[in-house]
């Protein structure tokens, strides 16, 4: 019987299987590479740049690289968390992302890997960009100063709920989120509570309504352990408990 | 008294400004326009703040506003999230709470009402009461309340870190913790929560006494200067329970005259533009509240602890009640309009306070686990709460689709926006008028507003320590006397 593939993280010896990306290698050891537009069940965009590691010297993304035999990667260093602070400092001040009056914080994935990055500070000058709210669904609404560009609601609607509500639109700074309806508003499509997309965001950009504040503070997903402990936001789907708490 | 809000002749005077106020909550500066022999012509109080909440809430979803608005401050940011909260509620149809989650309120409103009260008297206002107005400036602090009077000093700070701790265990967090969900709550209290805040209560509660003995003990130490200080006969506006008992939470709208005849009474706050309304003055960000049967000009009215503990007719905590009963003996059953006594009249809700989580703390009802109540949503919701400085509006509207359209805030400090002014006014006119400026009657007129715990729309909180200066100029424009506060404290005078 032949020896499992392995490749190195920061040292550690990781199995992986053929046609695994160094992410999924990663994950399945239990070793974090940050992430915001990475989930497990859907294709890998590579747009976040947040799992940027170092494989044999050069930076790649985690989510897309495939795992080789032999690659030496270089995760949880100094330099690549700079960098990453960086990208999640631009994240912030090119959106509405004031934490405390966020409906969706201490159970936000850009929160949690802020924190894991250590930013204490936007430190850019914010954009302050004023895009207006889309509240037309009974359900849910849609916070487009929030939206990082991720596409997971994209891939979520597209690929798993076969719906395709959502898209990007635009080029460069330009690109925004829109919403693939007549009116452009989310209460003309068959947008609904189940969809995966409902619940995939990762920070507060889609909101269920009236359902916000439901988890105590000190009982929020990430109060208790940061994300490399935790994980993903959207497991706290699974485990709501409260007053019909969604996210 | 003469009317010193807007002098006739303003272009020959000579113009001091007190900026910024210290020791009171946020951003604030005095002016005065006084003539060649400094006597007083123009007093002005002046909020150089702008906050804009009403502002930039308008297009978010309703059930945000009670977290986001409690940013506002952060000295009683738990006024404006319950003001929000009973607000919400109504947009949500959700007009009576479960017993369970309306004690919980409750609770965590008197938790913040003692710790506002506690930081107030003991930290901000006590070193003018306890060394007086014109004591050295580097000493007038809490720092030297502390080294002078240490069972008092650390008194003051034991309270405050109480009534933090009954708000933290009930909304997660000391300072802006979330608490309130649209017809309810989001937690219920825990065991162990009880049994840590029931272990201190007594020792609050013996606390509190001593602190209502010591309000009273200096406000009657010298009572001819205390009574004259400040001393304005106005209008009393406050939150009244059906019975005639004092309520800082929930209750229709009480206000009497300076004689203490009823104006209105038992008002559905919901009413409140049939009764009140705001004057905009083109000197100032902040309006000017008034009752409208009485017009501007004798309209205007105080809220707070003394309006509360003078318009209510009794208290139901026996220890309050026969506090209240003293001070009501001391005026011969009338009103007491002194700005100084609003320190003895906040020890007093301190008290009842503290005896009043007690109270909820032994109820099993405050137990419970059935926190929320649902109803028939609409579009237009108030919530009106008495804040520890004073009777606190908020009203919303929103849209089909659930956002905010719009806002109306009157936060408790503008309803003593006028009584303000005018208490500026008298003591310039009777401390400083024509006499030499020093720091000392200077901090006069900061006592004055201090009186009032104004809290000027933010948490930023100076003790003492601001740096500070004052310049006289002449009619011609020179500046014949300046004093520099800097930021250690120290006094500079040059001129």
């Amino acid at each position: 019987m032949s020896q499992p593939s392995t490749i190195t993280i920061d040292g550690q010896t990781v199995p992986f299987q053929e046609g695994q990306t160094i992410m999924e290698a990663a994950l399945a050891a239990n070793i974090y590479i940050p992430h915001l537009c990475y989930q497990r069940d859907l294709t890998p965009d590579g747009s976040c740049r947040l799992c940027t590691v170092t494989v044999n010297g050069r930076n790649t993304s985690a989510c897309n690289t495939k795992a080789m035999a032999g690659q030496q990667v270089l995760n949880n260093t100094q330099e690549l968390q700079d960098i990453r602070q960086t990208l999640t400092r631009m994240l912030f001040v090119e959106g509405d992302h004031i934490c405390p009056g966020c409906t969706k914080t201490g159970n936000c994935q850009l929160q949690a890997v802020a924190y894991y990055v250590g930013m204490l500070s936007s430190h850019y000058h914010h954009f302050y960009s004023y895009r207006k709210i889309d509240a037309s669904h009974p359900d849910y609404f849609i916070d487009f100063n929030r939206c990082i560009l991720c596409e997971l609601c994209v891939r979520a609607s597209r690929d798993v709920d076969h719906k395709n509500v959502f898209g990007l639109s635009g080029r460069g700074r330009k690109t925004h989120l829109v919403i693939n309806s007549p009116s452009g508003e989310l209460a003309d499509t068959d947008f609904a509570v189940g969809d995966k997309a409902a619940f995939i965001c990762p920070v507060g950009a889609i909101l269920r309504k009236r359902t916000r504040y439901t988890t105590p503070i000190g009982e929020r997903l990430y109060d208790l352990q940061p994300i490399n402990v935790v994980g993903d936001a959207q497991q706290i789907h699974a485990g709501a408990k409260r007053h019909g708490n969604q996210n | 008294m003469m009317n010193l809000e807007t002098a006739k002749h303003p272009e020959n005077l000579k113009r001091v400004v007190l900026e910024p106020l210290t020791r009171v909550e946020g951003h604030g500066k005095i002016t005065l326009l006084v003539d060649d022999d400094n006597h007083v012509q123009q007093a002005r109080l002046h909020i150089v703040e702008f906050r804009g909440f009403e502002k930039f809430i308008q297009g978010r979803p309703f059930w945000e506003i009670p977290v986001m608005v409690q940013r506002l401050c952060g000295i009683c940011p738990v006024s404006h999230h319950l003001a929000a909260a009973k607000a919400v509620d109504m947009l949500v149809g959700a007009r009576t709470l479960t017993p369970t989650a309306e004690n919980l309120r409750v609770m965590l409103h008197l938790g913040q009402t003692l710790q506002s009260h506690a930081l107030h008297f003991f930290h901000l206002s006590s070193p003018d009461l306890l060394f007086g107005f014109e004591d050295e400036i580097t000493h007038r602090n809490i720092l030297g309340v502390i080294a002078d009077h240490p069972d008092i000093g650390l008194q003051g700070v034991r309270l405050r870190k109480y009534g933090q701790e009954v708000i933290r265990h009930i909304s997660g967090k000391r300072v802006h913790g979330t608490a309130s969900l649209p017809g309810g709550m989001n937690k219920p209290l825990t065991n162990h929560s009880r049994t840590v805040l029931l272990a201190d209560i007594d020792q609050i509660i013996q606390w509190s006494q001593a602190a209502v003995k010591l309000a009273k003990k200096v406000y009657l130490s010298n009572p001819d200067f205390h009574q004259r200080f400040g001393y304005l006969e106005t209008n009393m506006l406050s939150l009244i329970r059906d019975d005639g008992a004092l309520d800082l939470y929930h209750g229709g709208l009480r206000a009497k005259d300076a004689q203490g005849q009823t104006i209105f009474d038992h008002i559905d706050y919901c009413e409140y533009q049939k009764y009140i309304q705001e004057e905009v003055k083109s000197w100032s960000y902040m309006k000017f509240p008034f009752i409208i049967s009485k017009g501007t000009a004798e309209g205007w009215y105080r809220v707070g602890p003394l309006a509360r503990v003078n318009n209510c007719d009794f208290i139901t905590t026996p220890l309050a009640e026969a506090t209240r009963q003293e001070f009501k003996f001391h005026a011969g059953g009338n009103f007491i309009h002194a700005s100084l006594a609003y320190h003895w009249a906040r020890m007093i809700e301190m008290l009842y306070s503290a005896e009043r989580i007690k109270e909820l703390l032994l109820d099993d009802v405050t137990m419970g686990e059935d926190l929320m109540a649902y109803g028939e949503k609409c579009q237009e919701g108030i919530g009106v709460v008495e804040a520890p400085r004073g009777t606190l509006f908020h009203h919303y509207q929103i849209d089909e689709n659930d956002l905010v359209v719009k806002a109306n805030l009157i936060v408790s400090t503008t309803n003593n926006n006028q009584a303000m002014n005018e208490t500026v006014r008298q003591v310039a006119v009777n401390y400083l008028d024509g006499r030499s400026l020093t720091e000392g009657l200077l901090n006069h007129l900061e006592v004055a507003v201090r009186a009032y715990d104004p809290c000027l729309s933010c948490a930023t909180h100076a003790l003492g320590k601001m740096p500070l200066s004052v310049e006289m100029v002449n009619s011609r424009g020179d500046v014949v006397d300046s004093i520099v506060r800097s930021a250690t404290g120290e006094i500079k005078r040059s001129g």
